[in-house]
């Protein structure tokens, strides 16, 4: 069971980072943010390209770097003008990005699914935990992800930024009569979560090294659920969510069910969403009008 | 600003949209402008052979190799005489996006194109996809590696070069089991024709032999296989049967090596790969598998072709960016002189008289004899065995095995 069990908690780990995205923007501007997968499978392809040709200190933080750009252009060029407009508008233009993104990396990939080459030295050798072998990075995943959530949740809690952030999800309007700048608050979140896409993106590509144009479907789906499954807006419950779907799945892939893997964690959101819409952490809404 | 904005956003998706159609335009006359040189001398008839193969998606990788050979095999021979005159061959390619869903649109555009007779698929589903457009058209196809089955017993105008997959299943028992093997563990894809079709015939044959085989799926689109590495361990499975896509088969190399798995991994054709190699280069994982050629069978044709892949950029990418050569390139070659032969022998450039010529056609190509039987299958009775070497990165033989 053990090695079940260590391999659960670090596909949690990747999932956490990456439904951290989806919660918070979902917190601030009610969007489903749709491109977040497939954010996180460009940061994948930019660390085969940039670790291929640079070495590795320069290519890392470039892929951070790249990434976050690309996180807040999306937001600039695609929600920023229908700020006014419906939601379901946002919700189309977040879709449109997402194949935007994904028929541009087909363009520039070819279709073919393209191998990690240089990976990550240190976290991407094998190490023998209690007997089992398996690489280092499944080990440094859970931590890591720990270690960020826990800085965010000091940002978040604790700083100016952290607070008109905090403002901003609460009351919209209110937050800007205040005097919020709610786009450059708005912006710094889709960087944040990009950021932490683009980290999620170096983990799971050392443990899994070959990034395809649709890499980020499947995780960024499951991310989805689990954001949803915590309850959509909160960054523990996510976080949680992440953990209990990641183990999950592999505890169930070892008793044998590895059909059903993916089919139960789709299972619990429809059952989620009839019992508990508002998932574990989430807030109930009440309508003030 | 909004209008600027909006101009900007119009004048980006033209641009993107002209750059897409110049690409396409492209890659599809890729073939013919290689020859065009020779075409001069002529009168400028010219046949075309379509090329049925996936240029994207998981199989993208074996479809654009299979392609190389063709392009190779034109670029040697780019003429043939039918009835008495030269005609130029122009190979038109389409992209099939390796899944059944895509098959049928297009196997309707290869059709739409005029050609003689197509080649292809690499990948068995889409290729009984593709099969009833063919059929219904009566465009005669040659199966280039499509090894299930149901590719040629479905339809008459459809005709294959290599073997099947009861036979490559029986094959890779035996394999398994003259390795002293006595529980092996298989890992197929949900829905996949060809992974499915080669794990029941290998189960079939190895608990014939006194095996004991213990069978998972996996859902398309999966990339952790740490798990399923684990279920082999704990079955005590000594080897791992994986008739999966190249890229399943990097990542589960990848975990087998990660998961330190002691038993050795088998493959079928689709692992015969170089990006295979390159997963497993320097890590400790055993990679056996069946094909359906080795490179050094026949040198002359080994130097030509790496001279020509060197020669060409395009050719290099396509091929993984070394010359290693994939056994599906040298079926590609050969599929395309089997093509020639039929259209020598019909005397025509008409689908029909193609179809009609097809089962009488043999022809002696780098992988061996190619001759037809009833259903229109190649009658091969061995398949190479490779081993991956894990220091120089390339393929070992290892031996010739038959079912006998």
């Amino acid at each position: 069971m053990l090695p079940y069990l260590i391999n659960g908690v670090s596909v949690g780990g990747q999932y956490a980072l990456i439904a951290i995205g989806y919660t918070l923007v979902y917190g601030i501007l009610r969007l489903i943010n749709f491109a977040h997968g497939d954010v996180f499978m460009v940061a994948g392809l930019l660390m085969v390209y940039s670790t291929a040709s640079m070495p590795m200190y320069l290519a890392l933080p470039l892929v951070l770097i790249a990434t976050v750009i690309l996180g807040f252009c999306i937001e600039r060029a695609a929600y920023k003008p229908l700020r006014t407009a419906p939601r379901m508008s946002v919700m189309i233009s977040a879709i449109g990005v997402s194949y935007l993104i994904q028929n541009l990396a087909f363009y520039l990939t070819g279709g073919v699914p393209q191998p990690v080459v240089n990976p990550i030295p240190w976290i991407s050798e094998n190490v023998m935990v209690f007997g089992e072998s398996t690489k280092r990075v499944t080990l440094v995943t859970p931590v890591l992800t720990i270690v960020l959530v826990a800085g965010l949740v000091y940002l978040i809690n604790h700083t100016k930024i952290g607070l008109a952030m905090r403002a901003a999800a609460k009351d919209f309007e209110t937050a800007q009569l205040m005097g919020i700048k709610i786009n450059s608050v708005i912006s710094f979140t889709f960087v944040i979560g990009s950021f932490l896409a683009a980290v999620g993106a170096m983990l799971y590509f050392t443990n899994y090294p070959s990034v395809a144009i649709t890499s980020g479907g499947m995780p960024g789906l499951k991310a989805f659920v689990a954001a949803v499954f915590g309850g959509i807006g909160s960054i523990p419950g996510a976080v949680v969510g992440a953990f209990v779907i990641g183990l999950c799945e592999e505890v169930i892939k070892g008793v044998g069910l590895t059909t059903f893997s993916d089919a139960f964690t789709f299972a619990l959101l429809i059952v989620v969403l009839c019992v508990k819409p508002t998932g574990l952490f989430g807030e109930k809404v009440t309508d003030k009008v | 600003m909004k209008k600027l904005f909006a101009l900007l956003l119009t004048l980006a998706m033209v641009l993107s949209l002209a750059a897409c159609g110049g690409n396409s335009g492209n890659s599809g006359s890729n073939g013919g402008g290689d020859s065009t040189p020779a075409a001069s001398g002529d009168s400028g008839k010219v046949v075309k052979i379509g090329v049925f193969e996936p240029q994207t998606g998981d199989n993208g990788s074996g479809g654009k190799k299979e392609i190389l050979g063709m392009q190779y095999a034109n670029s040697v021979q780019p003429t043939v005489d039918i009835g008495g005159e030269t005609y130029q061959v122009q190979l038109e390619i389409v992209d099939n996006r390796t899944t059944p869903e895509n098959g049928p649109s297009a196997a309707a555009e290869v059709v739409n194109r005029n050609v003689s007779v197509v080649l292809g698929s690499y990948g068995s589903g889409v290729s009984i996809a593709g099969g009833k457009v063919f059929q219904e058209a009566g465009v005669p196809a040659i199966g280039v590696t499509c090894t299930n089955p149901q590719v040629t017993s479905d339809y008459d105008c459809y005709f294959r070069i290599c073997f099947l997959d009861p036979f490559q299943g029986t094959v890779l028992a035996n394999y398994a089991k003259e390795m002293g093997i006595d529980t092996a563990y298989t890992l197929a894809m949900l829905g996949s024709d060809y992974d499915q079709g080669l794990v029941h015939y290998f189960k079939e044959a190895f608990e014939g032999l006194g095996g004991k085989v213990v069978s998972e799926d996996f859902p398309e689109g999966s990339a952790n296989f740490v798990s399923y590495i684990n279920n082999a361990k704990s079955a005590g499975a000594g080897v791992i049967f994986a008739p999966v896509s190249v890229n399943y088969a990097q990542l589960i190399v990848e975990a087998a090596a990660a998961q330190g798995f002691e038993g050795s991994l088998l493959g079928s054709d689709t692992w015969d790969d170089n990006m295979v190699l390159e997963s497993a280069q320097g890590k400790s994982v055993k990679i056996n598998i069946t094909t359906f050629y080795q490179e050094g069978g026949n040198a002359e044709f080994d130097n030509g072709i790496k001279e020509w892949i060197n020669s060409n950029a395009d050719a290099k990418t396509n091929n993984g960016g070394n010359d290693t050569i994939s056994a599906v390139s040298v079926m590609g070659y050969d599929a395309y002189f089997t093509a020639l032969e039929a259209l020598k022998a019909a005397g025509s450039t008409e689908p029909k008289a193609v179809l009609e010529a097809l089962p009488g056609v043999t022809y002696t190509g780098v992988s061996g004899l190619i001759e037809f039987d009833d259903i229109g299958d190649a009658k091969r009775d061995a398949a190479y065995i490779k081993a991956a070497n894990t220091s120089t990165g390339a393929w070992d033989f290892v031996k010739v095995q038959g079912v006998g």
